[in-house]
């Protein structure tokens, strides 16, 4: 090493740490660019069971991505976060079934009507101050009364749910697709990645800043200026909209719908699942989550039709993925509590700054 | 949060709380009341009124039994715990295990269910809840969510989906003026009061009952006088269990035991928690009351809805309107 | 005419009678040291100011405006803003993102952003520190932090929260030349909580006296502290040596 280089990291150190990029998004795009890119040609790699995974992870991203502007950004714990993934499902179906709308039309449509229900139940939440548990307790209600009215309502199918009405040959305007098309994991791509970029704009946008501040200490950050109810109103509208696309893409690939599969609180534990495992307020944990999560049950469902001999007690059993997850989730929480990609970006961060 | 067991002995109360208490009592009895002479007049007939007060009551003592648990846990240790009703699942499937096994009475089974959850609770609050991984409320929320989805799943992967059934031998079914009364209901209600009011007694009158409640209300405190607060925090949470490992054996009789059957119940509990004021012990048997009317009241106001939407509806306003419960204090 | 005037203010705990029929009048460019023994109401009454507590009765007028019962944030944003005693930093963020937070709402640009919250770290002495987390300073830094975050909101009038204690003496002289000097230089108000008589003797221009929740006294600081009922609200604690709590 030279001297002067030596002179100047000791500069360095006796002024603080170097100024961090003046837009860390920039950096954040590119990642993503980068990723969207290796991902296009996965369709036509792999094979048509694996095609289907990739699908799911897709459609996990968005909901993680979803839940984590709201309860890792906006501090505000979602339990129900079902309630928003099945307006965008139910919305999209029934304008679909019933009106013959298209579902792109029928996608937004969902984006507004889970952003409003987000707003009203965020509003009332905010104005009688429920913080903590009791936030959490409200949120989850209101996706189960969503789910108990879906259910007895004759106007959309009740239990039975909608099927979407198959058309011959392909459309992308009707969003359908010969089964096992790569057309659906590119849609889903699109989506997920808007979804995530939507993330990093807001992140570093000044709401986003406020959200974060608001969410670090409410008091301090009103005190010097940041329109909470505003704020915390347009997270959670945000939050909801992109869960609705969730709902909306979920309804189109699976050709089904029905309450228990929209508002189902499954629903809103995988959303927090694969949030929390990649790393809560961060960026990139949702897509390490959606990953892992999205993966597990494929090699679960593997392993449980043609067990080894030890487990074959096991065979066509359910639940061992559910089992692995919340294992994963709770040792996270007790061990890495930012998540697998938010421990490593500290590890990694603190090590180039020393 | 500032939420104490509120079973503090009447005299330190101030006159006028206690007064407040029974004005809120006679409001609640009077909406009560108020709401089952409109199901009268909905249904028009009053012994399918009277059969869904009695069956209400007598369903909400079991919910009472079990929020107890679930308030006595929040009252002492501020934690929510998610997987309450994983934890009542885990129970019957003792119960109804010992029962295929052994041929013992069902209610027999309560001698092995309490101490079994009694043990699960003091390992799930050693081994997960406690120490610093515990110590946010969102890591508490994930922590006891994540434990509920690993015990519901385990007993879905290891004893399937199918619903389970223990028949009360020499089941009886008893006229209530009126109303049909299927006798293991009746006995799981009077079982469940019993169970409330020595959990309460237990709560006054014992030295652990006196420590926990010295935890509850100053933890920092009870640590100056010589109380092991981590130790009471475990007991705590293992009478907590324990009182769904009762209220399991009490219910067996009356329900098909399924790996997810704790769902339904957790939800309910929680807005029993919450009606009769998080960490009030005897809030919760009462709201547990309320409940089970607001339950079946709904199936005549709502005739073809669930009645879980009742009972959705009652806790989202009372989540709003009195986030303290019925009887608590506005902090 | 005031720039901030109090009068008639309540506002009760539990029948703790936390601040009572308090008045008071600032005039823009004053400097107003608030002192009183601890629990005297000093920091209940910044934040019946600062709309983070409403007041049980009276006003908060600011600028000829009634701001009684408004938002923290409104207040802030139209030229109020206060610090906490107990410091308050935004955890998850440098103490560069912490000072720019508060410049948001007059400043857009990420450069121009950066370049103003800078200055206002180096304002503070707090260079080093700029882009460390908030919460790796010690408590000397974070009550320049405070300082600085609600240097950054451009206030008007500013109210301090005992922005001294747990500094060293030698680190009180610099931000006692800041203070002053922004008076002089941006015109600013200041009403200063502060148990260090000396920096209140030394900047005040008038000085007011809490004592469980009333108004004991205002004056000069020499006529507020020859006032034998000041004498008395402070018997038997020296109020120079309280410099923390
Ligand atoms: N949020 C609050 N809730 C209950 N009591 C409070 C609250 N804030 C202050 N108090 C009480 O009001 C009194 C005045 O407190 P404070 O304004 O902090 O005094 P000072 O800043 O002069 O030391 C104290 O007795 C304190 O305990
Ligand atoms: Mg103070």
């Amino acid at each position: 090493m030279t001297d002067t280089a030596v002179e100047s990291r000791r500069e360095t150190r006796s002024a603080g740490p170097a100024a961090p990029p003046l837009r860390p998004q920039n950096r954040q795009f590119a990642v993503l660019a980068v990723l969207v890119l290796l991902a296009i040609p996965l369709p036509l790699i792999l094979p048509a069971a694996q095609g289907a995974v990739a699908v799911r992870i897709l459609i996990f991203l968005i909901m993680a991505v979803g839940w984590n502007i709201m309860s890792g950004f906006g501090g505000m714990f979602s339990f129900g976060h079902a309630a928003y993934f099945g307006l965008g499902a139910y919305t999209s179906a029934y304008l679909l079934v019933e009106h013959g709308v298209s579902p792109w039309v029928g996608m937004a449509a969902g984006m507004v009507v889970a952003a409003a229900v987000a707003m009203v139940i965020g509003y009332f939440s905010f104005r009688y101050e429920l913080k903590g548990a009791y936030f959490a307790l409200a949120t989850f209600a209101f996706a189960e009364m969503l789910r108990l009215i879906t259910t007895s309502s004759d106007a959309v199918n009740g239990a039975v749910g909608y099927q979407v009405p198959l058309i011959q040959g392909s459309s992308l305007g009707q969003m359908q697709f010969p089964a096992g098309s790569p057309a659906y994991f590119w849609i889903a791509l699109v989506l997920a990645g808007g979804a995530v970029a939507l993330s990093i704009l807001f992140r570093h946008s000044a709401a986003g800043r406020y959200v974060v501040a608001i969410r670090d200490d409410e008091l301090a950050a009103a005190s010097v200026g940041a329109p909470v109810m505003r704020h915390k109103l347009l997270t959670v509208a945000l939050s909801g909209a992109i869960t609705a696309v969730a709902g909306a893409f979920y309804t189109q690939y699976y050709l089904f719908i029905d309450p228990q599969l929209a508002f189902g609180s499954s629903v809103s534990i995988e959303a927090i699942v694969t949030a929390v495992i990649g790393g809560i307020g961060t960026i990139w944990g949702p897509v390490v989550g959606a990953v892992i999560v999205g993966s597990l049950s494929d090699v679960t469902a593997t392993l449980l039709a043609t067990p080894p001999e030890f487990l074959s007690f096991l065979q066509g059993r359910s639940g061992l993925d559910v089992i692995l997850y919340a294992v994963m989730l709770i040792l996270i929480v007790r061990l890495m509590p930012k998540g697998i990609f938010g421990t490593l970006a500290e590890k990694f961060s603190e090590r180039r700054r020393r | 949060m500032t939420t104490t067991i509120d079973t503090d002995a009447p005299e330190t109360r101030a006159p006028s709380a206690t007064l407040a208490v029974l004005k809120r009592a006679g409001v609640v009895g009077a909406l009560v009341a108020a709401a089952v002479a409109v199901a009268l007049v909905q249904s028009g007939s009053g012994i399918v009124v009277w059969q869904s007060v009695v069956t209400g009551l007598l369903t909400g003592g079991l919910y009472g039994l079990i929020a107890m648990g679930l308030t006595l846990i929040f009252g002492v240790l501020d934690i929510v715990n998610f997987a309450h009703g994983a934890m009542l699942a885990v129970a019957m499937f003792i119960s109804f295990g010992v029962v295929a096994v052994t041929g013992l009475h069902p209610y027999l089974t309560m001698l092995i269910t309490v101490p079994a959850l009694f043990l699960v609770g003091v390992l799930v609050h050693r081994g997960l809840l406690s120490g610093s991984g515990g110590a946010t409320l969102e890591n508490q929320l994930l922590i006891t969510l994540g434990l509920s989805l690993l015990l519901e799943n385990g007993l879905l992967l290891f004893f399937g989906a199918e619903p389970k059934n223990v028949g009360l031998p020499g089941e009886t079914h008893l006229d209530v003026f009126g109303a049909v009364v299927a006798g293991s209901r009746l006995y799981a209600f009077l079982g469940a009061m019993a169970l409330g009011l020595l959990l309460y007694w237990m709560l006054q009158h014992t030295r652990l009952g006196t420590a926990i409640r010295a935890v509850a209300s100053n933890s920092a405190g009870a640590e100056l006088v010589g109380i092991n607060v981590r130790r009471i925090h475990t007991l705590t949470f293992a009478i907590g269990a324990a009182c769904a490992g009762a209220a399991a054996a009490l219910a067996v009789p009356l329900l098909s035991v399924t790996p997810t059957l704790g769902e339904q119940f957790n939800i309910t509990a929680f807005v029993v928690v919450v009606l009769g004021g998080m960490g009030n012990v005897v809030g919760a048997l009462v709201g547990g009351l309320l409940i089970g009317l607001v339950e079946q009241l709904t199936t005549i106001y709502l005739d073809g809805q669930s009645s879980l939407l009742g009972v959705f509806v009652v806790f989202v306003l009372v989540l709003f309107l009195r986030p303290q419960g019925l009887f608590g204090r506005r902090t | 005419m005031s720039v901030l005037e109090l009068s008639g203010v309540d506002k009760s705990f539990r029948g703790l009678r936390a601040l009572s029929d308090v008045d008071m009048a600032v005039s823009e460019g004053e400097i107003v040291g608030v002192i009183g023994p601890n629990g005297a109401g000093k920091t209940t009454l910044f934040n019946v100011i600062c709309g983070a507590l409403k007041p049980d009765a009276g006003s908060v007028r600011f600028a000829g405006e009634d701001v009684t019962g408004h938002k923290p944030e409104k207040i802030a944003r139209s030229g109020m803003v206060r610090t906490f005693q107990l410091m308050r930093p935004f955890a998850t963020m440098s103490v560069a993102e912490n000072v720019s937070l508060a410049a948001q709402h007059h400043t857009r640009g990420a450069e121009r952003l950066r370049g103003h919250a800078v200055e206002i770290v180096e304002r503070v002495g707090l260079r080093e520190w700029a882009y460390r987390p908030a919460t790796e300073l010690p408590t000397a830094g974070l009550k320049r932090l405070e300082l600085a975050r609600a240097l950054a909101a451009r206030p008007r009038v500013l109210l301090l929260d005992e922005v001294l204690a747990g500094l060293l003496p030698a680190e009180r002289e610099p931000v006692l030349d800041l203070l002053a000097e922004l008076r002089e230089q941006d015109g600013t108000t200041l009403v200063f909580i502060e148990h260090i008589m000396a920096a209140v003797m030394r900047l005040s221009d008038r000085v007011l006296v809490l004592d469980q929740g009333a108004v004991l006294a205002t004056g000069t600081p020499d006529e507020v502290t020859a006032d034998p009922r000041v004498i008395e609200a402070y018997l038997g604690e020296e109020p120079t040596t309280h410099a923390d709590a």
